[in-house]
């Protein structure tokens, strides 16, 4: 069993290894990238199944303790519901990107390792979704920064840098907190574990009394969390890295980045406040709550006023973000199915949409909304022009597609509590959301060139001049992903009853701390705790 | 079954295309089978012919149920409900979806999107059925919105026309954000009924209705109903709306879909009906939209506007009739939305043939058309007439029975006079804009227009005879068409047997007295138009600037603009001012939270500082110091080195010379990477003013200050050191190591280790690919603009 979870983060960390093998031949490197690709997925797929399948009723989870020292002494991998979920998801996208690359990528950059490069970053992501250690999280994370930042910068166009020496910046920031963070938390807890964690804070809460506590101190590193994690997934108002560099790399890679990185931190913050930071939920997630709002509606303001496709998109992702914490700040079993849901949409729907982006810029020659293009999309590229409506629409709320249902989800639990200010603004987002997605399909792909009404007259013959093709690699991806959002739409109900159990596991952080330290610790850590003095 | 007959258009739709290719010439009458099917399916249905498990309902109406699982977890079924009000929507919207079909092959012939064209519209009859059809709250939002999605699209079929788009994103906007009204208020009704199937609604009536939550429930519902049916102040979208190709007009906003609020209305009203507030705001609301639509439609000379205008004054008039709510309202609202379907859809049909056969769409400057399109004269005649509640038409019967609903009597309030004269006032403007499209254009000496004008080919006179025969047929063989698809209807608005007496005589009494007085003030104004619009129309398009439409404008342009002035001061570009952002949100984070939950006043004393320990913090400082006054980058970035080394340094005095060399590793690598991003920018500058640097320092000490009180607070409490003690005494028994840094880098934490291996190599690759590519250095991404970010 521990062998499946290892699985997702060695294939792509062995498919980079053999890829810097091969660093003269960027062909081999293309094939088993791709090759990599598949054999994540399979991995992936099948963990989740086990997952779900290791306990009645469905979803158990999977520990495997790294060299066999028995935790809290050793780095523990954990799959969960979550974990496996999220593994899946970048799986997914990782394949889908990687096959795009391989039209969309040019050959400069396939020389310079890129696809190593996307392998390893696929393994961060991976481990910082399975590991149950905080510092081992940390270390995923930087494994997934540099990565990040050596992608975003491969290739040295000027516009590249100025967005990575701003990413690379603002997430070193992230970084340093959270390493403090992690510090502090060691020096306080003496684990780093994070099912230790979530017991030993548990206990601090019930022995606390309040001022000038241990629960105190965590609830102070539960904010520097909070922070350096916030930043990690781009939340307001520590949003800015993103904007900043998501639209100057290859197409590719920012769908890479645009359905993984954020989601990183939105993972991260949902394990850690709803495993280890609990104690004190009227303060933290309140300012979670804030921080959702502001969050939704400064990101879709800004994408209101953008003119570029993929900036766009990237405020897009800070809008959508705010959905997700919004569902974990909410706390309840509904509203964490919720923000469940809007992750797997999410991260489907948002790296397509880059992904189209990449098509419409070669099909238009150019990405500014207010230029005109070569050719009206909708007229010479139906089939692109449907592949683009399908994730925009289900990014916009429009039923029944994927995001229609994680939307609708979170507004009745914001309902369910009474908070309707909140249902409110995510549903004002929602059109909000709607309107820069017209946007894009009014300027990008209704409008025609000045002189096209002409040229694809019937009567007239068939001009020269013709839209290029568009490559199948290509394509294919943008299809499967869409297929995958339609489907997640027609078959919502499987996917919320998953949602609703990944919540459950979520909500009972008791199951996680039993599976990783076993039946007895829990009891055992808060009995050691009592016998010594309060400090 | 019922889910087969609204799934089948989806189906249909992608395929429509490439049937058009295919079949060029014939496509249109094959895609048009369809919805013929389907009405003759819906017709057997209700007739017990086709047995479907029929159920009949205690108040006299019948209803098809099927149900399918969808997404249980939230109460959202694939319940679909045949009933009287259901069999009339469903019968118009597939019923004249099939003359549509055939009449856009004959209008749109050639054009090189007829195969999407008939895409779009397929997915909206599938849409629209589903509004009616579903019994589930959420379903029924599902398809409603499908079917603004789908007007969406086609308003915006010229797709090349600024205007088109305008109106189609317009269109979207309303009526979206009348959705969101919708959805808002069915998750409440869910919440407060515990469920979302709308026939099990009406046994939770009381529940709703006593609910705190309930009048919130109403306007939200109104809200999204009004939107949708183009009801005053949201009514300015759907003139709009006309810039979408003729047929869509016909179908889409005249007869079905903006009939979805009106479809709303009726269909929850047995369970919200009776308040105050939803029959008072519904009468009034309605009223108000059929005299300015009147007065509107009044006002135009161009045929789709008026007719838009018109559709607007009709819709009031079925909101209104619904609000008043009574027996013969609801009756006479059920026949008057048959009515309507009938003639609104011959008017735009015609409009559409006289556009396209003469090339003029000023019906002021069409005259004497009857010679050369005698056929279409006839039909549109007589849906003008039906339009004007001329005998022997069923707009006679419409209006008689809606005038018989609201005149004043010992049981009504003083409203009803009001609303009478309302009635009267709109319907004499309902005449001339009737006598003004319908009967003008035909009359007289035939005027010259930008095409020699000849009757339409038959795919576009088809839809007009029939339903201009329909409109009659409805009076003469009331039991034929009308009596079986208006009697359930009303029944199930009421909740009880209705049965619409659509005889046309009956004496004379009050209600044929309005009549006639409609009619000859209506033949009055139409005399005198020319010279009452040469007063008003000054007057009148001034007030104009000031309708809803601006507020629509205005609110956009404050969105848009607060937007810009937002997003300029966030995402200013500059990464200095990011940086202070990101670093005061942590310092207003972190440091409240330890004000909040720890105070300040616990905070040890600094004893037990040794002296080397004050030397590396003052080695540390230095370094930091002199980045912030370095004069070039080089010096910058060796000041940061100092530090990292110094932090290493301060690794090896605490006894941790594994991870001192490594921290050295990384903070080299990072040193050279960026030099290298250095490079690539231009040449270093100042560009901080004093207040600026003030700012940053203030910033960076707040940081420092707070992470200093932090470390100290949280030093105090003794730490479990299970783990620590674990490492120590394992680390030679099982580990077979002596120095315990290393055993935990390699064997306990060897994982850790695995990924810092990963950091380093990546680094070296990003350090590779970073000599390798610096001379290309001036390309662009395009549609980035300068300095933009």
């Amino acid at each position: 069993m521990s062998t499946l979870i290892v699985l997702p983060i060695i294939i792509p960390l062995v498919t980079a290894c053999l890829g810097l093998l091969a660093f003269r031949s960027p062909r081999i490197q293309q094939a088993l990238s791709v090759l990599g690709g598949f054999g994540l997925l399979t991995a992936a797929i099948v963990l989740l199944m086990r997952v779900w399948t290791a306990a009645e009723p469905p979803g158990g989870i999977l520990v495997a303790q790294m060299g066999s020292w028995p935790a809290p002494f050793g780095i523990t991998l954990v799959a969960d519901l979550f974990g496996a979920i999220m593994v899946l998801l970048a799986a997914i996208t990782g394949l889908a990107v990687l096959i795009y690359s391989v039209a969309d990528v040019d050959m400069p950059r396939k020389r310079l390792l890129y696809f190593p490069l996307v392998h390893v970053l696929l393994a961060g992501v991976c481990g910082a979704f399975l590991t149950g250690d905080v510092f081992n999280l940390y270390v995923c994370f930087e494994v997934l920064l540099l990565s990040s930042f050596v992608l975003l910068s491969l290739g040295s166009e000027r516009a590249q840098l100025e967005g990575a020496i701003k990413y690379v910046t603002l997430n070193l920031l992230s970084s340093a907190i959270f390493l403090s963070a992690a510090g502090i938390l060691y020096g306080t807890a003496g684990t780093l574990n994070m099912a230790d964690l979530s017991a030993r804070i548990a206990s601090a809460a019930e022995m606390g009394d309040g001022s000038n506590s241990q629960s105190g101190v965590f609830t102070v590193v539960a904010m520097m969390f909070m922070v350096a994690f916030g930043i990690k997934s781009a939340v307001f108002p520590l949003f800015f890295w993103l904007p900043a560099s998501y639209h100057t790399p290859p197409f590719a890679v920012s769908a890479l980045f645009a359905g993984l990185l954020t989601k990183v931190g939105v993972y991260a913050l949902i394990r850690f406040f709803t495993l280890i930071f609990v104690h004190d939920t009227g303060f933290t997630h309140t300012i979670l709550l804030w921080v959702a709002a502001l969050t939704m509606v400064t990101g879709v303001l800004g994408a209101a006023v953008q003119m570029e496709f993929r900036r766009v998109l990237s405020f897009h992702i800070i809008s959508q973000i705010g959905y997700m914490v919004l569902g974990l700040a909410l706390f309840t079993p509904l509203a964490i199915a919720g923000a469940v849901f809007y992750i797997i949409h999410h991260i489907v729907v948002k790296a397509n949409l880059f992904l189209v982006a990449g098509i419409a810029h070669r099909l238009r020659g150019t990405s500014a909304l207010d230029r005109p293009g070569r050719f009206s999309i909708y007229s010479s590229a139906p089939l692109v022009a449907v592949l683009f409506m399908i994730p925009a629409m289900s990014l916009a709320g429009v039923p029944p597609l994927s995001g229609f249902w994680a939307k609708l989800v979170l507004i009745r639990a914001a309902i369910d509590e009474r908070l309707f200010a909140y249902a409110l603004v995510a549903l004002l987002v929602g059109i909000m959301t709607l309107f820069s997605m017209t946007k894009i399909w009014a300027e990008a792909f209704w409008k025609s060139p000045p002189d096209e009404d002409r040229r694809g007259a019937p009567d007239e013959p068939e001009s020269a001049a013709r839209p290029p093709r568009i490559d199948r690699s290509l394509l294919g991806p943008i299809a499967a992903l869409a297929a995958i959002t339609v489907a997640i739409g027609l078959l919502a109900g499987p996917v919320f009853d998953l949602s609703t159990r990944t919540a459950e596991q979520l909500l009972n952080p008791a199951g996680y701390v039993r599976a990783v330290l076993g039946a007895d610790h829990h009891r055992a850590a808060t009995a050691e705790r009592k016998e010594e003095p309060a400090p | 079954m019922l889910l087969a007959l609204v799934i089948s258009g989806f189906v249909l739709a992608p395929v429509a295309p490439m049937l058009q290719r295919a079949l060029p010439h014939r496509a249109g009458y094959i895609v048009a089978l369809l919805p013929l099917a389907i009405a003759v399916m819906l017709g057997l249905m209700s007739a017990g012919v086709v047995n479907a498990g029929i159920v009949t309902d205690t108040e006299g109406g019948f209803s098809i149920v099927s149900t399918a699982p969808w997404v249980a977890g939230l109460g959202v079924d694939l319940a679909f409900r045949l009933d009287g009000l259901g069999l009339l929507m469903a019968m118009l919207v597939s019923g004249i979806g099939a003359l549509i079909f055939v009449y856009a092959a004959g209008y749109l012939h050639g054009h090189k999107h007829l195969g999407r064209l008939y895409a779009f519209l397929l997915m909206f009859m599938a849409s629209m059925l589903g509004v009616v059809l579903a019994d589930n709250l959420i379903l029924l939002f599902v398809f409603w919105e499908l079917t603004s999605v789908s007007s969406y699209l086609l308003i915006g079929f010229d797709h090349s026309q600024e205007k088109s788009r305008k109106s189609a994103l317009q269109a979207l906007l309303v009526t979206g954000l009348g959705g969101l009204g919708i959805l808002a208020a069915a998750i409440m009704l869910g919440d407060v009924a515990g469920t979302f199937t709308i026939s099990e609604l009406v046994l939770h009536r009381d529940t709703i209705r006593g609910h705190a939550l309930f009048p919130a429930i109403v306007v939200l519902m109104l809200f999204g109903a009004c939107t949708k049916s183009a009801q005053f102040p949201f009514h300015f979208w759907l003139p709009n709306a006309m810039a979408a190709p003729t047929p869509v007009s016909a179908y889409l906003h005249s007869s079905t879909m903006v009939k979805a609020g009106v479809y709303l209305i009726a269909r929850l009203s047995p369970v919200l009906g009776g308040a105050a507030i939803w029959n008072d705001a519904l009468t009034w609301i309605g009223a108000t939209t059929m005299v300015v639509g009147a007065w509107m439609a009044f006002r135009q000379r161009i045929m789709k506007p008026l007719l838009a205008y018109s559709t607007v004054s009709a819709l009031g008039t079925l909101v209104m009739a619904l609000g008043v709510g009574t027996t013969k309202a609801v009756e006479a609202a059920m026949v008057f939305l048959l009515a309507h379907a009938f003639y609104k859809g011959t008017l735009f049909m015609a409009a559409g043939a006289i556009d396209h056969e003469t090339g003029e769409k000023d019906v002021s400057k069409l005259s004497g058309l009857r010679g050369s399109m005698p056929i279409l004269f006839i039909a549109t005649a007589a849906a003008a007439l039906s339009m004007a509640g001329l005998p022997p038409f069923v707009g006679f019967v419409a209006k008689e029975l809606m005038l018989k609903g609201l005149i004043p009597d010992a049981t009504r309030g003083t409203g009803s006079a009001a609303l009478t004269t309302m009635l009267v006032l709109s319907s004499a403007l309902g005449v001339v804009v009737a006598v003004r499209f319908g009967i003008r254009p035909f009359l007289g000496d035939l005027k010259p227009t930008p095409t020699e004008p000849h009757e339409p080919p038959r795919s576009m006179l088809l839809g007009p005879v029939m339903l201009a025969s329909l409109g009659l047929l409805a009076v003469v063989l009331p039991g034929f068409v009308a009596l079986p698809l208006v009697g359930p209807a009303a029944s199930a608005v009421l909740h009880a047997t209705a049965k619409p007496d659509m005889a046309l005589w009956h004496g004379v009494n009050a209600a044929l007295l309005l009549s006639v007085v409609v009619i000859v003030a209506g033949a009055a104004l139409f005399a005198i138009q020319s010279g009452v619009l040469r007063v008003i129309e000054p007057i009148a398009s001034r007030l104009d600037r000031l309708g809803p439409a601006r507020v629509y404008d205005g609110t956009l342009w404050a969105v848009l603009t607060f937007s810009r002035a937002q997003t300029r001061a966030l995402q200013s570009g500059s990464l200095r001012q990011y940086i202070f952002f990101t670093i005061g949100t942590a310092v207003i984070a972190i440091g409240g939270a330890l004000a909040v939950n720890q105070g300040f006043s616990s905070v040890p004393g600094l004893s037990d500082v040794r002296n080397y320990e004050i030397g590396l913090f003052a080695l540390l400082l230095v370094g930091a110091g002199y980045v912030g006054v370095a004069k070039n980058r080089l010096a910058a970035i060796a000041g940061l080195g100092l530090v990292g080394y110094g932090i290493a340094l301060a690794f090896v005095l605490f006894g941790a010379p594994d991870l001192a060399l490594t921290q050295l590793c990384i903070e080299t690598l990072m040193v050279v990477l960026m030099v290298l991003v250095f490079y690539m920018l231009p040449d270093f500058r100042s560009i901080s003013n004093n207040s600026q640097r003030f700012r940053d320092l203030f910033a960076a000490l707040s940081l420092g200050a707070v992470m200093f009180f932090l470390v100290l607070i949280a030093g105090q409490s003794t730490p479990d050191l299970a783990v620590t003690t674990f490492y120590g005494e394992r680390s030679v028994p099982d580990a077979y190591g002596r120095n315990v840094v290393n055993v935990i880098l390699v064997d306990f934490r060897a994982l850790d280790t695995l990924g810092e291996i990963t950091v380093l190599v990546v680094a070296a690759v990003g350090v590779y690919a970073l000599l390798k590519s610096t001379p290309k250095r001036a390309k662009h991404i395009a549609g980035l603009k300068e300095g933009s970010e």
